[in-house]
């Protein structure tokens, strides 16, 4: 197991590596400029010179690619053309926000998906497995950011029940902006949450409803029933088996989640990822882009590698030597 | 004992009502602002995002040398003293300024501010050698300055500035240009990025709170030096919303109390909850902007004024629910360097196709233009719609018109290389569609008419070399009598419009939407607002 761990670990390099690549050519062939994001559009020639160079953007692509590498080795991921802040404080704030949102929206959506799958896989063709596969299909077709803003106007201006924006206390008397597991803070999480958690709620209905209509028609479940075991003990039987693959899933989707979806950060103004990303990418903030993109790419492959140790331990027969 | 009980009564109604009042007046006013910007824009000393950014954390937390008037709404702002009280050329040299400084004013940290301040300053931002130097800072400001070429104390309450060429337009690139602590600096090690979180200017509000992306919360400074500008709230927290349906909604549902830029088809909704829609005269146009290159088709004075009568503004005022004016020009007629052009511009469609037909086209055998435009963004107002209205306008009078549509970061590329540049003239690129800010002479006329500021020098995009406007241009730069150079800018703008050098459709009017908690709110004619003038 250790030996698979470290393996696993190592394959996470030439992961990372690709990555960065990948997204710094990316944003190179994207039109525009970088300097746009610190000097005003209309800055004369020799303006946009002298920041090339202060910036270093003067310099072959290799060699701004090499030196940004060399420096995120040890940690330094630069700091944000467009802010100054360091490129490390700015994601890590980002992605405490993101991680709030990721959380709660996983919760609700595997919760919400297990239940509706669950039930669905066991009245295959009746009017409940309608009833959730027609809201599955629903939660991964609808677009995002419609939701978000149907959600708002219905729970924050109609009915005056929730924020319609924002991560925190709108108070300025409350002081901070520190996250606190407080009804304050949380209302804010509701919309947000909500609207996030549609699509991992309807793939995780589709797949649980699959796992469990096919465990259902194994031999063994046959078996169980015919040895007199309760509806609950032979559910227990069929969840343990659907166990590993839904957490896979689970495990997929959180990662997805975590990259923050930039449409619905940007309709609530959640100050996470998504709505850094969002700023960059709209800015040509390289170093930015670059940070965020390989954090997120870190937190993706440490959540597959975290599936991959857990689904051993659910299901002996997926152990590795 | 009946008086006794009266008494009592007496002083048990007042004594609430005076705790009431003690608790009112004792009470910290706020006002929650939904700004559109996706960030606080720079707080050290020279805000980033544009002349829109300058009301947050410019002119609220510094103070220019010169001043811009923003705390007027009913007619348009004028250059007024700053932390300057007064400012002239000297007549045998009339490249050099003095400028006389403000006594006794200081900056939030308690320092004074004096002439070895504002030296510091303009280290900070023109001399790359100087410790304090911010290359963040001087990008954003050093293209505002342009003109200056040295500086000097002459005392602790004068400076003196000289600039490049002889420039009489030179004090209009002052506002652009903030004063910052040179002791804040020292005291927070150097260290520009601890400045952004403890800033200190001489502004009516200092920084209370910031955190990035999310808030900044700025406090009314008590001891602020213009008595007339005290801030009329404690408290202004300004909340990035940069998503306009978001920002209405966190209006309605009165998380905020008033929003810069409401959609305009959420106007009636708002109007209707009584929400008040402020809007006002904005030294913003939005036009194509010509190619006076050889191949352009808009080298033809005809087809440009064709294109000009061929617009029905009003009908795009309406398809942007009114939040915008039909454009006569460049400027507002009610600029003092609008002028009286002949050449008026309205919608007269008959003309439109005769001049067309002079040129030798019509709706049956039009002229093919290809016109670059963004798909959005900052001062774009309704892009595409908007285009496409222009577009089905013209092709009534025999203009058919393609688009090559871009990202507004990759628009400004393409405005920045000039009509002559490959990647415009190579892909038959000749006209430009982008917002234009027109808030002083430089930005309005001189950066688009002078051959001196052709592509890449500036931002002449179309290339227009014209001798005669270049000798009034010098003229203006010479003549330091406000009305005679008002006089000159005037003819020159008649210039531009005579010859329809552009095509002008509309100006924004920069709306704002207020809670019925928001009781006063001067909209000032410019993008500087003036954010004192708030009172809830």
């Amino acid at each position: 197991m250790l030996a698979y761990l470290l393996r696993r670990l190592l394959y996470t390099l030439p992961i990372a590596l690709g990555v960065t690549l990948l997204s710094f050519l990316l944003v190179y062939i994207a039109p525009g400029d970088p300097l746009n994001a610190i000097a005003p559009a209309d800055a004369p020639a020799e303006v946009v010179t002298a920041l090339k160079s202060a910036y270093g953007l003067d310099k072959p692509l290799p060699v701004q690619y090499g030196l940004w590498l060399t420096r995120a080795v040890q940690g330094d991921l630069g700091v944000s053309i467009a802010s100054g802040r360091t490129v490390r404080s700015e994601v890590l704030s980002a992605v405490k926000n993101t991680l709030i949102l990721a959380a709660f929206a996983a919760l609700l959506g595997m919760v919400a998906g297990v239940v509706l799958g669950a039930i669905a896989g066991n009245h295959i063709g009746g009017a409940a497995d309608r009833f959730a596969s027609g809201l599955s299909v629903l939660g991964v077709s609808i677009p995002h950011y419609w939701l978000g803003l149907v959600l708002t106007i219905i729970f924050s201006v109609w009915l005056d029940w929730l924020p319609a924006m924002g991560a925190g206390p709108g108070s300025s008397a409350a002081g901070g902006n520190a996250w606190a597991w407080d009804w304050a803070h949380f209302r804010h999480l509701i919309l947000p949450g909500v609207t996030l958690c549609v699509i991992p709620m309807g793939i995780v209905t589709r797949t649980v409803r699959a796992l469990v209509a096919e465990t259902l028609q194994q031999e063994f479940v046959t078996a169980l029933w015919a040895r007199g075991l309760g509806r609950l003990a032979v559910f227990r039987h069929v969840a343990k088996n659907a166990l590993p693959t839904i957490l896979a899933v689970a495990g997929l989707q959180l990662g997805y989640l975590m990259g923050g979806s930039i449409l619905v950060e940007t309709v609530f103004a959640w100050p996470g990822t998504g709505f850094l990303l969002n700023t960059a990418i709209f800015q040509r903030d390289i170093p930015l882009l670059q940070g965020t993109i390989l954090v997120l790419c870190m937190f993706f492959v440490a959540l597959n590698l975290l599936v991959d140790v857990l689904q051993p331990l659910i299901d002996p027969r997926m152990r590795r030597v | 004992m009946h008086s006794v009980i009266q008494r009592f009564h007496r002083l048990a109604l007042a004594l609430p009502l005076a705790l009431g009042l003690a608790q009112t007046a004792g009470a910290e006013t706020v006002a929650r602002y939904g700004i559109s910007m996706a960030d606080i824009p720079l707080t050290t000393g020279q805000p980033d995002r544009g002349a829109g950014a300058y009301q947050f954390t410019g002119h609220t937390l510094y103070d220019p040398l010169v001043a811009w008037e923003a705390n007027v709404g009913t007619r348009p702002g004028k250059l007024v003293p700053g932390l300057a009280t007064d400012w002239k050329s000297d007549p045998k040299e009339p490249k050099k300024w003095t400028f006389n400084l403000r006594k006794g004013v200081k900056f939030h940290d308690g320092s004074s501010f004096n002439a070895d301040a504002v030296v510091w300053n303009l280290d900070k931002v023109l001399n790359d050698k100087s410790p304090q130097f911010d290359a963040k800072q001087s990008a954003q400001v050093r293209p505002r300055i342009p003109s200056i070429a040295s500086y000097k104390k002459v005392s602790d309450t004068a400076v003196e500035i000289t600039t490049k060429e002889v420039d009489a337009l030179f004090p209009y690139q002052l506002p652009w240009f903030l004063i910052s602590s040179p002791v804040q600096w020292e005291k927070l090690g150097h260290d520009w990025g601890k400045v952004a979180f403890q800033p200190s200017g001489t502004g009516p509000f200092r920084l209370d709170k910031l955190v990035p992306r999310e808030r900044a919360e700025l406090v009314k400074n008590v001891a602020y030096w213009d008595t007339k500008r005290l801030a009329k709230t404690d408290r202004i927290v300004l909340l990035p919303i940069p998503d306009a349906l978001t920002r209405a909604n966190a209006l309605l549902s009165g998380q905020v109390d008033l929003i810069e830029t409401p959609p305009p088809d959420v106007l009636p909704q708002l109007q209707k909850g009584g929400f008040k829609v402020v809007t006002n005269v904005t030294p913003h146009v939005w036009p194509y902007h010509f190619s006076t290159q050889p191949g352009s088709p808009w080298t033809d004075i005809r087809v440009r004024k064709a294109a000009n009568l061929a617009i029905d503004r009003d009908a795009i005022v309406k398809l942007l629910n009114g939040l915008a004016t039909p454009a006569k020009g460049q400027l507002d007629p009610s600029s003092p360097w609008f002028g009286k052009p002949t050449f008026a511009i309205k919608y007269d469609l008959a003309q439109a196709r005769a001049l067309m037909a002079q040129a030798g086209y019509s709706k049956d055998k039009p002229l093919k233009a290809k016109v670059i435009i963004a798909q959005g963004g900052t001062g774009q107002m309704l892009s595409l719609p908007m285009n496409e209205f222009i577009q089905q306008s013209l092709a009534e009078v025999g203009i058919a018109i393609d688009f090559e549509v871009v990202e507004l970061e990759n628009l400004y590329l393409h405005w920045r290389s000039g009509a002559k540049a490959d990647m415009n003239a190579g892909k038959g690129i000749t006209a430009i569609n982008l917002g234009y800010v027109t808030a002083d002479p430089f930005y309005a006329l001189t950066r688009f008419m002078d051959s001196h500021y052709i592509a890449p020098n500036g931002v002449n995009w179309g290339g227009l070399s014209d001798p005669k406007v270049d000798a009034t241009l010098d003229q203006v730069r010479t003549t330091f009598d406000t009305k005679k150079q008002d006089a000159l800018l005037a003819s020159l703008h008649q210039t531009m419009v005579d010859q329809a050098l552009m095509l002008w459709v509309v100006h924004d009017v920069n709306p704002h939407a207020l809670s019925p908690k928001v009781k006063q709110f001067v909209q000032a004619q410019h993008w500087f607002q003036d954010l004192t003038t708030i009172g809830m």
